[in-house]
């Protein structure tokens, strides 16, 4: 017998089930050999060893963004700002790696401590804002957004533009910027290993140390951190740092790993795909990995499917609002949930 | 700074204003019709972007521009209805309700895009259909004013006509009281038997209703066809327009007017070399301050009752 | 036997997050009747009149009106069916006038427009009808608040109501205003219609209600008529100790005072005296007591008592071990020892998604003891936390269990251990059995007397009699803002007495209460 506590596990699960069963059926509408189509979305992605290390550069990023969206989520902060910190990152990265000459050490090091940094400051400002003055952070993040945006193409196109490309692109990274290759037969970069040790440091800080714990009460209940003695105006600002530095320094570390020259020219998308990892993820940055790792998924599964089908990956959006959707959705099998709260109750 | 006022000063510009002006207005009039009603459709950019789509495809099919019209405004009122279901009935929180309905206009007008024409950048291979432009008699021939306010998209005509609407609707019709009540205190329309999501989503779906006029008139009218992510933030700059409007109508009007002036001003200072990104940034660094001058003079305002002294 | 206009059958409610509101409810209403139902905070009445009026659909259980078997699924079922209701929090839109207000759901219409004309009309029709006098062009957030609620009982008269449910109307009204309001609501009996009144002063109840239905802790304890019973009787079944708590007091050493309240003067922003002159002090070793109705300073002087005055201003002092402490912050407050039991758990108390565990060391985790290096020590946590559930006889599968999870009861207790554990030098006890089961309430009792035994002094505000006149030292009552009468020995003041200061009808001269209270 089923007992509501294992309620959240089995509705992540249905959501996923049903997202699933959605593109499988736009799929079938669309595709002329939909069996095939659906075999090449499911398994294409494990099929060789590039496509494997495709998913893997994929989840990079969203981890990245997925593990501070997560941060501020626990918080009860409803910022949506690591999409254009994400991107400006990127551009203050791209600035040092264009024009520094550090050896191949140091070069990626300061140049994505920069891109951290500055993510971190930048996030600070809704943060203290509403810390302050309870100006809405939501809002205050979303303009940022396009703030951020807006500036960073702006010295792209102004300041950092290769004229000599036939794109709109930057010039040319220093090789010593780049971060290495750490798996032959994919680019799968250092940042692996950097984004993964940033999880367990996230989670140890979250769960182990008291600084954590502050965080989560407040987000849980504001009242009752400040009824508590907490200081929950610094606790807000305290994650919007945490959150901007690591939304940062997943822009940088993406722009280093995966790029020779910067040339985003509209967001990337990574901050709030980063709100759907973290959903996902339950907010939890263990479960960020896994989150992300399954966005990615089935995002190389729909890119393999337009290549070698007829169906567009453009599929994955409509996917990835279907699961945003549900996931949220407190009433989703809520139903169930209170069938077996009365059923509990009467037992008792 | 001559050049520049060579470049404003002129009927063109003025003109253009109410050009760029149409699509924010439509949609910083659904934006306030929701938050009146005190839910946050942050949906906007992405509506717009379907009933562009909308109408191409349904005027090009159709063969009649009216027809294609009455597709965006359909298209828009059905997604909002969708963002309605899931915030209201499934309880989805509707920020990230939000967020779902932008990430999938984005895709889903593509993916849609190329299933019917073959092409994922834009829709030029669908015969589809503009609205007129309407030029007003006797107006049209008066000095100054004719040039900047005749010869009009049919769309822009009517955005003007909505302000007035729209204020009218939440200002003397039981529906607008009722969405002013459920907006300011739901606890008290829904012990007078005001169903409060009945109401939040009329209130969505007449935001969803004028960001389908808004995406409508960018595909046919502004431009001429859909191109892939063509709103280009016209629904950000909706919102920021109602928030800076301070959520009422006349605010609301003035400020999307301010802001699509700084679009119109983003295109004549390409003239003087001023980078046009940064312009664009404009609206929203107006909004974070405006946001953040009301939020101070509040804090303000609560600590001032604080340190009044005792009165014995 | 007539026919019920109104009855309830085996109504149960369990809410989503499985707190169970009503069990097996039985509720009948007369035509022309004014029923009482009484009953302590949490008995489950607010939910009982939500379902009722269709706010809440009960989880089990069946609704019959005039002997006809109804669904009430929205306020507007209820409306229809000739209910109505004035909500103790008034449901009123404080931007729009009077008249708007009235006609809110059912707008006369001219064209497509409202016909604001009409519902001034409409407004000032039922006023006269009713002789309830009200100006429809008023803006309602200018309004009394006995006002208010007489925009709120015309409400639902101009909506047809027959069925009137007030939820503790008297709760927030003047005594001039109470007495109106009960001319009132016996017209309208006179008129015909048919009134359910919440309340929990047994004065009232006898005063104008015909029957009474009393309740506790989510169940119905009967129906009488209210000629029938004495309040005693009514008292002994809403409370519902048939056993009186006694409690073996050994007399603890005095250890001075820890807590001195000098001249404590407290005005609201519009300069409204909320507390006048209070002093008074706490020894080590005692615990002392303040009653009186709700909403006459109790929450203004725990506010200064623990760095929570917001928008108001203050004079006077505020002691702690010799330290002035009005306003510094909670967290000053509490490293000087304090440890603080709030009213409510919900919002206050407890953080309801996290574990036992977290919501025990909320107000530790910073010490030494509880960190190691960079991080929170686990196991030390866990032995604490371990220890705590197992001396407060915590209900639970464990320490990791969400606290959201447990009853009333068992979170409350977990809520004291946290406090209570600190050994602290005062203890704040603000109503720290509200809402709890009987066996959880005298555990807590035993615990504050433990604390009172190992030397701490402890303030308990409460407003459930029988507790602050059975584990108090000294008590002390308050009236408006201030304190009217001080005892030395609580347990000998009978209920009845302490009725009279608590209601303004007695008060100690200031020479009595000086005494009492510099002998503290």
């Amino acid at each position: 017998m089923f007992k509501s506590k294992y309620f959240e596990v089995i509705r992540t699960t249905a959501v996923i089930v049903i997202s699933l069963a959605i593109a499988f059926l736009i799929i079938t509408l669309v595709s002329d050999h939909p069996v095939k189509t659906i075999g090449i979305f499911l398994l294409e992605p494990l099929s060789t060893k590039g496509h494997i290390g495709n998913v893997v550069e994929m989840a990079i990023p969203l981890m990245f963004t997925g593990l501070a969206v997560s941060l501020l989520f626990r918080a009860n902060m409803f910022n949506l700002g690591a999409e254009g910190i994400f991107y400006f990152s990127g551009v203050v990265t791209s600035v040092l790696a264009i024009h520094l000459t550090l050896n191949s050490w140091l070069h990626p090091l300061v140049a994505i401590a920069a891109g951290s940094i500055v993510g971190a400051l930048l996030s600070a400002i809704p943060g203290i804002l509403k810390a302050k003055w309870n100006a809405n952070e939501l809002v205050t993040s979303l303009m940022f957004n396009n703030i951020l945006f807006g500036i960073g193409l702006y010295l792209l196109n102004y300041h950092l533009r290769d004229a000599k490309a036939f794109a709109n692109v930057s010039y040319k990274f220093e090789k010593t910027a780049q971060l290495s290759k750490i798996f032959q037969g994919t680019r799968i970069h250092t940042g692996l290993i950097i984004v993964v040790v940033l999880i367990v440091l996230a989670h140890l800080f979250l769960y182990k140390t008291k600084w954590g714990y502050e965080l989560r009460m407040t987000g849980i209940n504001r009242e009752f951190a400040r009824y508590s003695g907490m200081k929950t105006a610094k606790v807000i600002i305290m994650v919007h740092l945490i959150a901007g530095f690591i939304a940062g320094m997943g822009g940088s570390v993406e722009v280093l790993g995966m790029y020779s020259r910067f040339q985003w020219t509209s967001l990337p998308g990574y901050g709030l795909d980063g709100a759907l990892v973290a959903m996902l993820a339950k907010n939890n940055p263990l479960s960020v990995i896994a989150s992300a790792l399954f966005l990615a998924y089935i995002r190389i599964g729909a890119d393999l499917m337009s290549r070698l089908s007829d169906v567009p990956s453009e599929m994955i959006s409509i996917i990835q609002a279907v699961i945003i959707l549900l996931i949220s959705a407190e009433q989703f099998l809520k139903f169930w949930k209170n069938r077996m709260l009365l059923k509990e109750a009467k037992e008792a | 700074m001559n050049s520049l006022l060579n470049v404003i000063l002129t009927t063109d510009f003025a003109f253009s204003v109410l050009r760029v002006t149409t699509p924010i207005l439509f949609a910083a009039l659904g934006a306030l019709i929701s938050n009146r009603a005190g839910i946050i459709n942050i949906g906007m950019e992405g509506i717009m972007l379907v009933s562009a789509l909308a109408g191409v495809i349904v005027s090009s099919y159709s063969g009649s521009a009216w027809v294609g019209l009455l597709g965006a405004v359909l298209a828009g009122t059905l997604i909002a209805g969708i963002l309605a279901f899931f915030t209201l009935q499934f309880k989805t929180h509707i920020i990230l309700g939000g967020v779902a309905i932008n990430m999938f206009a984005s895709g889903g007008t593509v993916f849609l895009l190329y299933l019917l024409s073959g092409d994922k950048g834009s829709s030029t291979s669908l015969p589809s259909k503009v609205l007129p432009s309407i030029d007003i008699p006797v107006l049209k021939n008066i000095p100054v004013l004719g040039p900047i306010l005749s010869g009009h998209h049919i769309l822009t005509y009517l955005s003007i006509v909505a302000v007035f609407v729209v204020y009218y609707l939440l200002n003397r019709t039981p529906l607008g009281l009722r969405i002013r009540s459920v907006g300011e205190n739901p606890h008290a329309a829904q012990s007078v038997g005001v169903s409060v999501v009945k109401i939040q989503y009329m209130a969505l779906l007449l935001s969803g209703f004028f960001a389908g006029l808004g995406g409508a008139y960018m595909s046919m009218g502004y431009l001429s066809l859909f191109t892939r992510d063509m709103v280009a933030g016209r629904g950000w700059i909706a919102i920021a327009a109602e928030s800076m409007g301070r959520s009422t109508t006349v605010g609301t009007a003035l400020t999307s007017l301010l802001f699509g002036a700084a679009d119109a001003l983003s295109n004549a200072l390409q003239v003087l070399k001023i980078p046009a990104e940064l312009i664009a940034t404009l609206p929203y660094v107006a909004t974070v301050i405006g946001l953040v001058i009301y939020a101070v003079s509040e804090t303000r305002k609560k600590n001032r009752k604080v340190k009044s002294p005792v009165v014995k | 036997m007539q026919t019920a206009l109104l009855e309830m059958r085996g109504i149960t409610k369990v809410y989503p997050n499985g707190v169970v509101a009503n069990k097996d409810v039985h509720f009948s209403l007369r035509a022309g009747e004014i029923h009482a139902i009484a009953g302590e905070n949490g008995a489950g009445k607010s939910t009982l009149m939500k379902i009722i009026f269709g706010m809440e659909e009960p989880s089990e259980g069946e609704i019959f009106i005039k002997g006809e078997k109804v669904r009430l699924q929205s306020p507007q079922d209820a409306i229809d069916r000739g209910i109505g209701m004035v909500h103790q929090h008034f449901m009123l839109v404080p931007s729009f006038t009077v008249a708007e207000n009235m006609v809110l759901g059912m707008e006369p219409r001219r064209g497509v427009g409202i016909n604001y004309a009409e519902a001034v009309r409409m407004t000032e029709e039922t006023a006269r009808k009713y002789n309830l006098a009200v100006n429809p062009k008023a803006k309602v957030e200018d309004l009394t608040v006995g006002m208010k609620q007489k925009v709120e009982i015309l409400k639902a008269l101009l909506r047809g109501a027959k069925i009137l449910i007030l939820d503790e109307p008297t709760a927030v009204l003047t005594p001039q205003e109470t007495e109106e309001l009960f001319r009132e609501l016996t017209q309208l009996k006179e008129q015909g219609h048919t009134i359910v009144f919440i309340s929990h002063k047994l004065k009232e109840v006898k005063a104008i209600c015909d029957r009474i239905t009393i309740m506790r802790s989510g169940r119905s304890e009967g129906v009488f008529q209210t000629a029938d019973v004495t309040e005693q009787e009514i008292s002994r079944l809403m409370v519902g100790r048939d056993v009186v708590l006694k409690y073996d007091k050994e007399t603890a050493p005095d250890g001075g005072p820890v807590l001195t309240v000098e001249q404590l003067n407290v005005n609201d922003q519009q300069g409204k005296a909320l507390l006048t002159d209070i002093s008074f002090a706490v020894h080590g070793g005692q615990i002392v007591g303040i009653a009186g109705v709700e909403g006459n300073g109790q929450t203004q002087l725990i506010e200064a008592l623990t760095g929570g005055l917001t928008g108001v201003s203050s004079s006077g002092a505020v002691k702690v071990k010799g330290k002035d402490i009005l306003n510094s912050s909670l967290l000053d407050i509490r490293q000087q020892g304090v440890a603080y039991i709030p009213e409510d758990r919900m919002r206050q108390g407890a953080a309801g998604e996290a574990s036992i565990s977290d919501n025990l060391i909320s107000t530790r985790y910073r010490s030494k003891e509880m960190n190691r290096g960079l991080f929170l020590n686990g196991s030390k946590i866990a032995a604490l936390a371990a220890s705590l559930v197992e001396e407060f006889k915590v209900r639970c599968s464990g320490p990791a269990q969400q606290i959201g999870m447990l009853s009333g009861g068992n979170m409350q207790k977990v809520v004291v251990a946290r406090e209570c554990s600190t050994g602290p030098d005062l203890l704040i006890a603000e109503q720290p059995t509200r809402g709890v089961d009987i066996g959880a309430a005298q555990f807590i009792h035993k615990k504050l007397l433990e604390l009172r035994q190992a030397g701490s002094a402890v303030l308990l505000v409460s407003a459930d009699l029988n507790e602050i006149l059975e584990i108090s030292d000294v008590l002390l009552v308050m009236y408006e803002g201030q304190i009217v009468a001080s005892f030395e020995k609580p347990s000998a003041v009978s209920e009845e007495e302490l009725g009279l200061y608590m209601l303004g009808i007695k008060r100690q001269n200031e020479r009595q209460t000086g005494e009492a209270t510099e002998h503290v």
